[in-house]
């Protein structure tokens, strides 16, 4: 059922539904009476709850819109130039997220820009400085790509040890992802018209927000696969994903995927800009600071049973979740519904594709016994999804992204689901 | 899908050819074997050497957009800045969101000299950022959030000058030019490290 996502759900709609049809079979009688040839004496438990088939539907319609009962929303974080919204996962199905549901992260606010009047300009060690249009970047060869993009601050609310939540949503805890078809020009395209010059390594992007958002990119991940994207789930890019134009770096930290892409300035060094230093940085509380952890590391979450889902009993339900990897493709996703002591491997939806979400599922029969539900992703490098132990002890207590250790979702003998991960640590 | 192997440069850590669907064995090659062999990853077999599509840039419109500012200086415009200059801008122009002294917000936390062994308090100008030129880059950009670039060279260079004396990292009569503030050496400067992971079955880094 849906529910206002700007207010975190504390109701318990799978508790209400039995009282909800007890009130729509009172509709239904009232159907039956009109069309009373057809009817039959139905017990009130019986009866259909609604008859569509007995009106004429609405017309056609120039764009479409959500059935009225499903109003699935993102949750903002505050309302300010500098922002965040995140993506209702746990509503969601299969992997791609629907564009006005793309989690938000703006460092200035949303600019309106006119597709006529933005350019890109491509300058330094080139051959050829260069400024397009829109036109002239959507007149290129184009691809489409199916990738996930992550905020690498996702996730930060669950690494504390003295602050471990247990009423967190998905949607709180992980809802910077989202996942959607990409479409552009191939960025090594457009460096290919202007001629890198020998001895370029890096690129500077700036956006046109009014944060002047910029971030340096290391020139062989530009060659292996930036895109400059326009198109998103088969439309025209979101304004709050960087309409007109964005570049889009599969696997990277989403921060640098800088969107209203105006300027690339190739270098041979990183500029050191506000984002790659002050912020998108990482203490390891050894005394070092790590910088340009670019990669998202594989990281899976169970998006049901989560927070505030109740169980209305036990027997048969399938935990169902989201895993991915910023190094390439999801290899396994295990489930464990004894909080880790056995595993057992998720069934993964296909496709499969690099750098993109994989749907996951495990069926389990719940015995109505308090447990731990717990996902561990394990990507095609060989990478396994870490405990937060194992984050702690890397990294110490300091660092703000790139937590991607294994959750867990407590399921009390009440059917109530919570975030667990404090009873294993 | 092709997935032509020059384009394949690989990042540490990237293991798939990241612009195809398929599993190409790992390829490597360096920026400039890239650049030389003039190649591209996803152009249809039949793509010309050049598009020509865009127009050429000229000087002056390169000069309006090409405002970053690197740590070595490359991109300071002419000007100067005095603390005491600064400080009129700072109570003018950042005072609202930063505080009188830096500290107390409510946006983000300036001021901060502590010395850190392990890991630090917050993420301020003194006791994190590794470079000064990031301040003059970041301020002439995006700073006064509600207006931005409404400050002159000369006033960004006054507001950084004073932002690092506050930060006790230039004294009350600093002047901060093209010249002076890259040489300006932040204390965190040197705990800044490159990322070390690489994806894999070793160890958690």
């Amino acid at each position: 059922m849906a529910r206002d996502a700007e207010t975190p759900r504390t109701d318990r709609s799978n508790l209400s539904r039995r009282a909800w049809i007890t009130t729509a079979s009172g509709v239904v009688a009232a159907g039956l009476i009109r069309t009373q040839s057809d009817a039959i004496r139905l017990s009130a438990q019986e009866a259909p709850r609604a008859d569509p088939t007995k009106v004429p539907g609405r017309f056609v319609s120039p764009v479409g819109s959500r059935a009225p009962a499903e109003q699935p929303r993102r949750l903002l974080r505050t309302e300010a130039l500098s922002s965040s919204s995140r993506t209702p996962l746990d509503q969601l199905m299969g992997t791609i997220t629907p564009a006005d549901l793309h989690f938000e992260r703006h460092h200035g606010g949303v600019p309106d820009i006119r597709v006529e009047d933005h350019e890109l300009l491509v300058h330094g060690m080139v051959e050829r400085p260069m400024v397009f249009t829109m036109s002239d970047i959507m007149r290129y060869p184009r691809v489409s790509r199916i990738r996930f993009l992550e905020c690498s601050g996702n996730g930060g609310g669950v690494y504390s040890r003295d602050r471990m939540p247990t009423e967190i949503t998905v949607q709180q805890l992980d809802g910077l992802l989202s996942t959607s078809e990409w479409t552009g020009v191939p960025v090594s395209t457009i460096l290919r018209e202007v001629g890198v010059r020998p001895g370029a390594s890096w690129i500077l992007a700036e956006g046109s927000d009014s944060a002047v958002m910029s971030r340096s990119v290391p020139l062989e991940k530009v060659m292996d696969d930036a895109l400059l994207a326009f198109g998103q789930n088969g439309e025209m890019i979101r304004p709050e994903q960087g309409y007109p134009l964005r570049l889009f770096l599969p696997g990277f930290e989403g921060n640098t995927s800088v969107k209203w892409l105006r300027r690339i300035e190739v270098t041979d060094a990183p500029t050191h800009t506000r984002d790659e230093t002050s912020k998108y940085t990482d203490p390891l509380g050894d005394g070092t600071v790590r910088q340009f952890s670019l990669a998202m590391d594989a990281k899976s979450v169970i998006t049901f049973p989560s927070y505030p889902y109740v169980l209305p009993d036990r027997g048969w339900w399938e935990i169902r979740g989201l895993a991915w990897s910023g190094r390439g493709r999801v290899a396994r996703v295990d489930v464990s519904t004894d909080g880790g002591r056995n595993w057992v491997a998720a069934e993964l939806q296909g496709p499969i594709l690099p750098k993109s979400t994989v749907r996951f599922r495990h069926l389990f029969e719940w015995n109505g016994r308090d447990t731990l539900l717990m996902s561990r992703v394990t990507d095609e490098t060989g990478y396994v999804q870490p405990t937060v132990e194992q984050l702690w002890e890397a990294r110490g207590p300091s660092t703000s992204y790139h937590q991607n250790h294994q959750r867990a979702w407590k399921l009390a003998r009440t059917g109530e689901v919570t975030f667990g991960l404090g009873e294993l640590v | 899908m092709r997935c032509r192997a020059l384009a394949c440069a690989v990042l540490v850590g990237v293991t798939a050819c990241g612009t195809g669907e398929s599993s190409v064995p790992l390829m490597s090659g360096t920026p400039d074997a890239m650049m030389l062999a003039g190649t591209a990853g996803d152009l249809p077999a039949n793509a010309p050497a050049r598009f020509d599509f865009g127009r050429r840039a000229s000087d002056d419109r390169i000069a309006l957009w090409d405002i970053d500012v690197r740590p070595d200086g490359a991109g300071l415009p002419p000007g100067r800045g005095s603390v005491a200059e600064g400080r009129a801008v700072y109570d003018v122009h950042c005072v609202a969101c930063h505080g009188p002294t830096g500290t107390e917000g409510p946006n983000d936390q300036l001021v901060n000299s502590e010395q850190w062994d392990l890991y630090p308090t917050g993420r301020a100008v003194g006791n994190y950022w590794p470079y000064a030129t990031t301040l003059y880059d970041y301020i002439r950009k995006a700073m006064p959030q509600l207006t931005p670039g409404i400050l002159s060279h000369d006033q960004v260079y006054a507001v950084v000058a004073y932002v690092l004396y506050m930060n006790e990292i230039v004294p009350e009569d600093a002047v901060m030019d093209a010249q002076t503030l890259p040489a300006v050496v932040m204390p965190a400067r040197d705990k800044f490290v490159v990322d070390d992971r690489i994806g894999g079955s070793g160890p958690v880094r």
